[in-house]
């Protein structure tokens, strides 16, 4: 069972979540984090890394010896990665997403790929949870195709909980596409409801169903309930604001370590979700 | 021309707040949000919107069943698995690269420009504005960035302003790439937070990447005054200025849910007399 971790908004508290989800749950459970701009899981999972390898992606390498400069290359390529300009083949690796294009239409097989880094993927545990995230190379625009590479972690065998990237753009759907259900961390506030309301939108063009946790339930408005209500989208679980909880989670601490009451919260929302889903 | 750009890495720390209670304070500027994916400053703005645009940027790949012969060529191909077996094009894992298109044999693929979004120049209370929506979904959000960016200039340039104040995206991928480029200066707003102190790490390594002066300031610093001090200490460390920092205070919730900056909720708040001292500072060291 796949559960995406999402929310639009940015700082509504995915992680809490998703980190105190994998913790209560515990064996039999894997962590991918999948914010790989920013991925902060490990910071409160503290992780036994066991393997860290480099990903990259394949970009054109031309053979000046082979080409003749026919400029099929730039013609086919729709990211303007690689031009003819005078007598030399130009690539621009940053801008390739490596669709194959170039080395596929050139007619004398002057076109290899190399690799451009990505960033890394780790993998670990803790205890008996299994722990695998991604980490963009600053100054790498493409996130994407580093998402997939996280999610091919992904067992058959064991619940998945991913942490997704804010937003509802390429990143997200990469980390929403064939999830079994999509958890939406919001706010009650003006901003939490506006861009919950397009992550509600990205799960449906996706066709999966969705929930809601309500972070600082306490504070703002009603708006997010009443929207909640007007969509017919459960409210899974609702975290209140309390110093304590803001504080420890400044220090890297788990709600379900510091208030180990919370741990039995979180065992019931996986429960939910598992009715929903069945 | 100056340009500021808002980022933090991690969201949610209060840029776009602290960008609606920057545009209630400078003067003779043209607001923008490239935060194209999730903009939320005209909650705060309140636009009344005086042009709207669409964004048309990349292509969808659609098979015309009646010309396909089934040949498999396209599937081949393709490194996105973005056709299944019956010959249909999965429009959200289609990178949009032509390749299907262009050595179809049967010329059974069409591929037309997609409409991704929308960009709007508006007015608001606090003058121009140039804001966008990118469509659920969609790609191509660093092109819209990077439009409604040369849209603010353009339009500040018109207005004879000589600043624009850039509410940027979270993260250090493709929209903040392109939110930085060519900007004066960007302020990193942080928390004092694990994961605060680490994405603010590596935004300002991207900025430093891209060669954008990078000023960083706290926002919830009372939270855990530890984690602000070890923040101040890298930011000194690192040679970047470190601007100031803001108390915790639930005002900012509440002038969000009026629609308010925090100044027009409630003038005389420590809060608020914060963010005025680290306007001028910022103006200070644009130099404006």
């Amino acid at each position: 069972m796949i559960i995406s971790i999402a929310s639009g908004k940015g700082g509504t508290g995915k992680t809490t979540v998703a980190t105190n989800l994998a913790i209560a749950l515990g064996q039999g459970v894997q962590l991918l984090d999948c914010d790989v701009e920013e991925p902060n899981a490990h910071l409160f999972i503290h992780p036994e890394i066991e393997k860290r390898e480099t990903i990259s992606t394949p970009v054109p390498v031309v053979d000046e010896g082979k080409c003749t400069l026919c400029g099929k290359c730039g013609e086919i390529c729709q990211f303007k990665a690689i031009v003819v300009i005078g007598n030399t083949v130009l690539p621009f690796h940053e801008l390739c997403h490596s669709c194959g294009g170039c080395v596929a239409v050139c007619p004398d097989d002057a076109i290899r790929e190399e690799g451009r880094e990505l960033g890394i993927i780790e993998v670990g545990h803790r205890n008996g949870l299994e722990f695998v995230h991604g980490k963009l190379r600053v100054g790498e625009a493409m996130s994407p195709p580093l998402i997939r590479k996280v999610r091919a972690f992904t067992r058959q065998d064991k619940i998945t909980i991913i942490d997704a990237p804010p937003g509802t753009s390429c990143p997200v759907i990469a980390a929403m596409k064939d999830a079994d259900f999509v958890l939406l961390v919001t706010e009650p506030t003006p901003f939490g409801l506006y861009d919950l309301k397009l992550a509600v939108g990205a799960a449906r063009i996706l066709g999966i169903a969705c929930g809601l946790v309500i972070n600082r339930a306490d504070m703002g408005d009603d708006q997010v309930k009443a929207y909640a209500e007007s969509e017919a989208l459960p409210i899974l679980m609702e975290i209140p604001f309390d110093r304590r909880i803001a504080e420890a989670y400044s220090r890297g601490e788990l709600l379900t370590e510091t208030m180990p009451e919370w741990k039995g919260k979180f065992l019931d929302l996986y429960e939910r979700i598992k009715e929903i889903i069945s | 021309m100056k340009e500021l750009v808002v980022i933090s890495g991690k969201g949610g720390t209060g840029k776009t707040t602290l960008m609606a209670a920057f545009a209630s304070l400078a003067e003779k500027k043209v607001l923008c949000d490239a935060d194209v994916d999730a903009a939320d400053l005209h909650l705060i703005m309140d636009p009344k919107t005086m042009e709207r645009h669409d964004f048309q940027s990349g292509h969808t790949a659609i098979i015309n069943p009646e010309k396909c012969t089934e040949c498999g060529l396209c599937r081949d191909l393709c490194r996105w698995s973005a056709i299944d077996e019956g010959y249909r094009v999965d429009p959200i894992a289609c990178e949009g690269c032509g390749v299907c298109f262009y050595f179809c044999p049967e010329e059974a693929i069409d591929f037309p420009v997609n409409t991704c979004g929308e960009w709007y120049r508006s007015e608001t209370r606090f003058g121009p504005m140039v804001h966008a929506r990118l469509g659920i979904a969609e790609e191509n959000s660093g092109k819209l960035v990077t439009l409604v960016r040369q849209e603010a200039k353009k339009l500040a340039e018109k207005s004879h302003f000589d600043l624009i104040l850039t509410d940027g995206p979270p993260g250090v991928g493709c929209p903040v790439i392109a939110s930085l480029g060519g900007a004066s200066a960007a302020l990193i707003v942080t928390e004092p937070t694990v994961s605060g102190k680490h994405d603010m790490e590596r935004v300002a390594e991207l900025a430093a990447f891209f060669k954008v002066p990078a000023m960083v300031c706290v926002n919830k610093f009372d939270l855990n005054a530890d984690a602000s001090r070890d923040i101040e200490q890298f930011v000194s460390g690192k040679g970047l200025s470190f601007l100031g920092r803001i108390p915790f205070d639930p005002v900012f919730t509440k002038a969000m849910v009026q629609g308010q900056t925090i100044f027009e909720y409630d003038s005389h708040t420590e809060a608020g007399e914060a963010v005025r001292e680290l306007w001028e500072c910022a103006a200070r060291v644009l130099d404006l």
